[in-house]
């Protein structure tokens, strides 16, 4: 299962790879949100898949009880994701922005600063 | 205290355009004040030091770890100095108030004048190398703004930049020297060294280290090559020429050679270097100042030829250090004397060359008055103080190394520092006023203060040395050679017998006499130097360099900047894949080989096929808002691989994430037209090709990261610790809010910030002032 | 959108969102959810009203705006990092009380905190998404610029 996640990971970097090395500045936006669906996948992957088992403790106990998913990565992801979000809407604005300035979405025509 | 000089000083530099608003054309006279007190307090250390004993107050700590301290260190070389930049700083500050009367900047100049004078003064106190170094760049950069106070007028520009260029690569040379010999000597406190006797000469690093130090000190004192900043920098208001070019800065490389000859002097290289550099600027200078018909140019080239002149006596060493210590102090004092005197007359009769000028000796008779004692000084007329420090200098010098060349290199500086002198207070002042010289009247208090104390003290110096001049002197050459005061100057005196001295002094300002009777002639037949001085070293070279150094970064700006993100990004990502690969290719073909013990489940298959499926699709939809609900189904299924591997806390927060992800695109991009295809069929399947090796790099290095154990350490911890000390059972919300809620706090201002990114963004009113053009370019 | 099924539900589903939310960000700390979750739970909530009411009817519904939000919101995380330093402990330790405001979840700084964060969260989102459905120059601009590439076209 981890070399089929690595595979989709691998899919995921590279689709958006492509997007963004389109001159079309949305197809851009859309690469950035694929790659960061990969670096999230990524982070989860690499510390070990395991079925079922959240990092949840039952009441009562003290601690886990036999194999559970690792709660760190969760948390990285947790406030990465809340973040590209954030992130991704600055920039779908800023584009917007440009896209009324320049007339266009092609990045080759927003190559110039101080008009 | 000795700090407090300083700091105070910079205060002072911070209020003085508040002075000058207060007190109006006083001000000069007010600000002056304060180094001349502190010249007082500094004079008063002349009889300890005299003595010999070393003034170092109490450090205070900077950068403990790198060995970086303000640390003050007064002996007779720095007293010398410190004397002299306040000294002849107070005069100077004086003399700018009349100079400069009416200039709307006034107040904005004392500020960098005075900047300078705290910057100089900590430089000669200063023990540290680092702090040494940061006060060297700090004169510097005050010297440029001063050079460039008339910055609308383009030589100004041009002369402080060139200034600040070459003393600015030279400082860096510097720094490089001082942080080698702070390794080589193992502390960066200078009087560590000298109290530990280290001397660097056999050194493995020496060589390095006296080139560093050697282009540090040289372009700072304009020796030859670098000379020609100094004569361009004389576009800097005259006070600037007194002071900076002629008293002090320019003298810091002589000091720092001076300072420095303990520890790195007394060397068959050192000897070399410093001779026949200082010999050549010291000839070179000499004839192109007996050569020059502008009043400060003249000036110039002979400051020039006396700092060759300085630097050659230190490459002599022993009894030469004595006359180098003499000869720098008669010449701050006429040379003072001589720029201020350049200053009043080109202040009060508007004319520059000396040529153009005759019989002010009747307009302004205090100046010439000033004029002569000075410039009698410098050809070294008995009993000035200038015959005095040539007397110092004539003896070492034919034991020298280049001995015989020396010997005819100071006759030949004596002969045209005689021309030069009868140039500047001779031909502008004899004869009958002509029309430009009537024009004039005769300075002010402020325009006069400066050049009569310091000549009348040249004067002085020549009939009484015993008064300041021997202990001075002595306590200053102590410094270098290390020998007591007393004895400094005994082995000086002496060495040469004073029938030769005056017949060898006498010849030379005869032909002084005869080579400015013959001026005319001079000029015309050696007419090549004009052509052939900028070409050997100054603007032309310098131009080359300048414009060859801009011409590489804009080639390599067009290389590697060239404002097309595709092309950034492909760089960088084949960059990476080519590192990767070339690093670890084994090991990540090795990674996918490995044995995975979790077996692919068909849910886990069905979600990440659901996942591929989608990316692909949002790659290769034509329609837009297609791509965007293909993004949304990639969102989805990577939600819900996420509640299949257990982090429900995470897929909840990407399911809510994706609806609003889709929702932004489609408000924000539903007006847009189509997606347009900007790239040939080629560029998409070179693109592709790119892609997917990163994609399959990518993938080894998940699997890579899978099989190592990643600290287990942490979230074990997390795992143990969250219901005994943080009371939750969500240990991924225990995460975020307690144990690591600095982090967390940090996220949010993030987000904050990109939050009111985007209302600032779209409540900016673009376009109205921007219109664009039909065709699609920007007006 | 004016559709009377949206409106008419939202009605209803408006606070039942946003007292999920609530519940969401209280049971965080021991089962899923949290304030990253549930902040995004209440912005969901004010964008289906927004959807179906228009903006500006949904703006009234906020007691402060969504600037006022984050603003709240980082100062109350920040604040719940200070008492630690005044008990002489390193900022951000958590500390707790016994005194319990709802069944099963007592009083404490990570509880103040994460309420913290649900504020910043869901005032960021509300305001990118009010900012940009309020956003009046979208139209004209773009009709603007359809109109010349239509004429470049005829042109060429």
């Amino acid at each position: 299962m981890h070399l089929l996640m690595a595979i989709t990971v691998g899919m995921m970097y590279a689709t958006g790879l492509y997007m963004m090395l389109r001159r079309s500045i949305v197809k851009l936006l859309i690469g950035l949100v694929l790659l960061s669906h990969g670096s999230n996948l990524l982070i989860f992957t690499a510390a070990g898949l395991s079925e079922g088992n959240p990092p949840l403790i039952r009441p009562g106990e003290d601690g886990m009880v036999g194999p559970h998913t690792d709660p760190l990565p969760g948390a990285l992801i947790l406030t990465a994701i809340v973040i590209s979000f954030a992130i991704l809407a600055f920039a779908c604005v800023l584009v917007k922005r440009g896209y009324e300035e320049v007339g266009t979405d092609d990045q080759n025509a927003m190559n110039t600063t101080d008009q | 205290m000795v700090l407090t000089s300083v700091f105070s000083l910079f205060l002072l530099a911070l209020v003085a355009p508040l002075v000058t608003r207060v007190a109006g054309r006083y001000a000069g006279w007010v600000l002056a004040t304060v180094p001349a007190g502190w010249a007082v307090w500094y004079a008063g250390f002349i009889a300890r030091v005299g003595e010999g004993e070393v003034i170092t107050p109490a450090s205070l700590v900077w950068v403990d770890s790198l060995g970086v301290a303000l640390s003050t260190r007064v002996d007779g070389l720095s007293l010398m100095f410190a004397l002299l930049v306040t000294g002849v700083g107070a005069l100077v500050v004086a003399y700018a108030g009349g100079y400069l009367a009416g200039h709307h900047h006034l107040g904005r100049f004392y500020g960098y004048l005075i900047a300078f004078m705290a910057s100089m003064l900590g430089l000669v106190v200063s023990d540290n190398l680092i702090a040494i170094f940061i006060f060297w760049e700090l004169t510097s950069v005050t010297s440029f703004l001063l050079i460039g106070f008339g910055h609308d007028r383009a030589a100004a520009r041009t002369a402080a930049l060139q200034a600040m260029i070459v003393t600015g690569l030279g400082g860096l040379a510097l720094l490089a020297g001082l942080l080698l010999m702070g390794v080589a000597a193992g502390t960066y406190e200078f009087s560590e060294m000298l109290e530990g006797g280290i001397t660097l000469g056999d050194h493995p690093l020496y060589i390095g280290i006296l080139v560093l130090v050697c282009l540090g000190a040289f372009t700072k004192s304009a020796q030859f090559p670098f000379h020609f900043w100094l004569p361009g920098a004389m576009e800097a208001p005259a006070p600037v020429s007194a002071y900076l070019h002629s008293s002090t800065m320019v003298k810091a490389g002589v000091f720092l050679l001076a300072k420095f000859s303990p520890v790195l002097g007394g060397t068959e290289e050192w000897a070399w270097t410093l001779q026949i550099v200082g010999g050549v600027t010291m000839v070179y200078a000499a004839f192109l100042a007996a050569r020059a018909v502008y009043f400060k140019r003249i000036l110039a080239f002979t400051t020039v030829s006396s700092l060759g002149a300085m630097v050659m006596l230190l490459g002599v060493g022993g009894p030469g250090e004595a006359a180098a210590m003499g000869f720098l102090l008669a010449h701050a004092m006429y040379k003072g004397t001589l720029f201020m005197v350049a200053g009043s007359v080109e202040h009060q009769t508007h004319t520059k060359n000396v040529e153009q000028l005759s019989g002010l000796m009747r307009i302004m008779p205090v100046t010439f008055a000033a004029a002569a004692l000075g410039a009698a000084s410098m050809a070294g007329v008995a009993p000035f103080f200038g015959f005095t420090a040539k007397y110092l200098m004539k003896g070492p010098i034919p034991e020298a190394a280049a001995g015989s060349f020396l010997v005819i290199g100071v006759m030949a500086m004596g002969i045209f520092m005689t021309t030069a002198a009868l140039l500047v207070a001779y031909k502008p002042f004899v004869g009958k006023p002509n029309e430009a010289a009537s024009a004039g009247s005769e300075a002010g208090p402020a325009l006069l203060l400066g050049p009569v104390v310091l000549s009348v003290a040249g004067l002085i110096g020549g009939l009484m040395p015993g008064l300041f001049v021997q202990p001075l002197v002595a306590s200053a050459t102590a410094a270098v050679t290390g020998d007591a005061p007393e004895k400094a100057l005994s082995s000086s005196i002496g060495m040469i017998n004073m029938g030769t001295l005056l017949s060898t002094s006498t010849l030379a300002i005869v032909l002084g006499v005869v080579f400015y009777a013959v001026r005319d002639m001079l000029r015309r037949t050696t007419g090549l130097m004009d052509r052939l001085d900028p070409m050997l070293s100054g603007p032309v070279v310098f131009q080359r360099v300048l414009s060859g150094t801009l011409w590489f970064g804009r080639l390599q700006t067009r290389l590697l900047q060239n404002g097309s993100l595709n092309t950034y990004i492909r760089t960088t990502i084949i960059g990476f894949i080519a590192l990767v690969l070339g690093l670890g290719a084994n090991r990540l073909k090795n990674a996918f080989l490995w044995q995975d013990a979790e077996r692919p489940s068909l849910l886990g298959m069905i979600l990440v096929v659901l996942l591929i499926v989608s990316g692909v699709a949002a790659t290769v939809f034509r329609y837009r808002l297609a791509a965007v609900a293909a993004l949304g189904m990639a969102g989805v299924a990577s939600a819900l691989i996420f509640v299949f591997y257990g982090a429900p806390d995470v897929a909840m927060t990407q399911f809510a994430i994706e609806t609003l992800t889709v929702l932004i695109f489609v408000l924000v991009f539903y007006h847009l037209p189509q997606f347009t295809s900007f790239t040939g069929r080629m560029q998409k399947f070179s693109d592709w090709v790119v892609s997917l090796a990163f994609g399959a790099v990518m993938a080894g290095m998940v699997m890579l990261a899978v099989q190592t154990d990643m600290a287990p350490k942490i979230s074990g911890y997390f795992s143990e610790n969250a219901v005994p000390l943080a009371y939750g059972r969500n240990i991924i919300n225990v995460i975020l809010v307690d144990f690591r809620a600095a982090d967390t706090f940090g996220e949010i201002v993030v987000l904050g910030i990109a939050g009111v990114g985007v209302a600032a963004l779209l409540s900016v009113s673009g376009r109205s002032q921007n219109p664009t053009k039909p065709d699609g370019g920007v007006a | 959108m004016n559709s009377i099924i949206l409106r008419t539900g939202t009605v209803f589903i408006l606070p039942l969102l946003l007292l999920v939310s609530v519940v969401i960000l209280l049971r965080g700390h021991n089962e899923p959810g949290g304030g990253f979750v549930g902040g995004l739970t209440a912005a969901t909530a004010m964008l289906l009203h927004m959807l179906a009411f228009g903006p500006k009817e949904a703006r009234k519904l906020l007691p402060i705006g969504p600037e006022a939000m984050i603003g709240v919101g980082l100062l109350l995380a920040l604040f719940s990092g200070i008492p630690a330093m005044f008990a002489g402990l390193p900022a951000f330790k958590a500390l707790w009380t016994d005194f319990e405001p709802v069944q099963g979840v007592k009083f404490s700084t990570p509880l103040i905190f994460d309420v913290g964060v649900y504020l910043t969260v869901a005032g960021v989102v509300i305001l990118i998404i009010f900012s940009i459905a309020e956003y009046r120059g979208h139209r004209a601009i773009d009709a603007q610029h359809a109109s010349d590439a239509r004429a470049r076209e005829e042109a060429s």
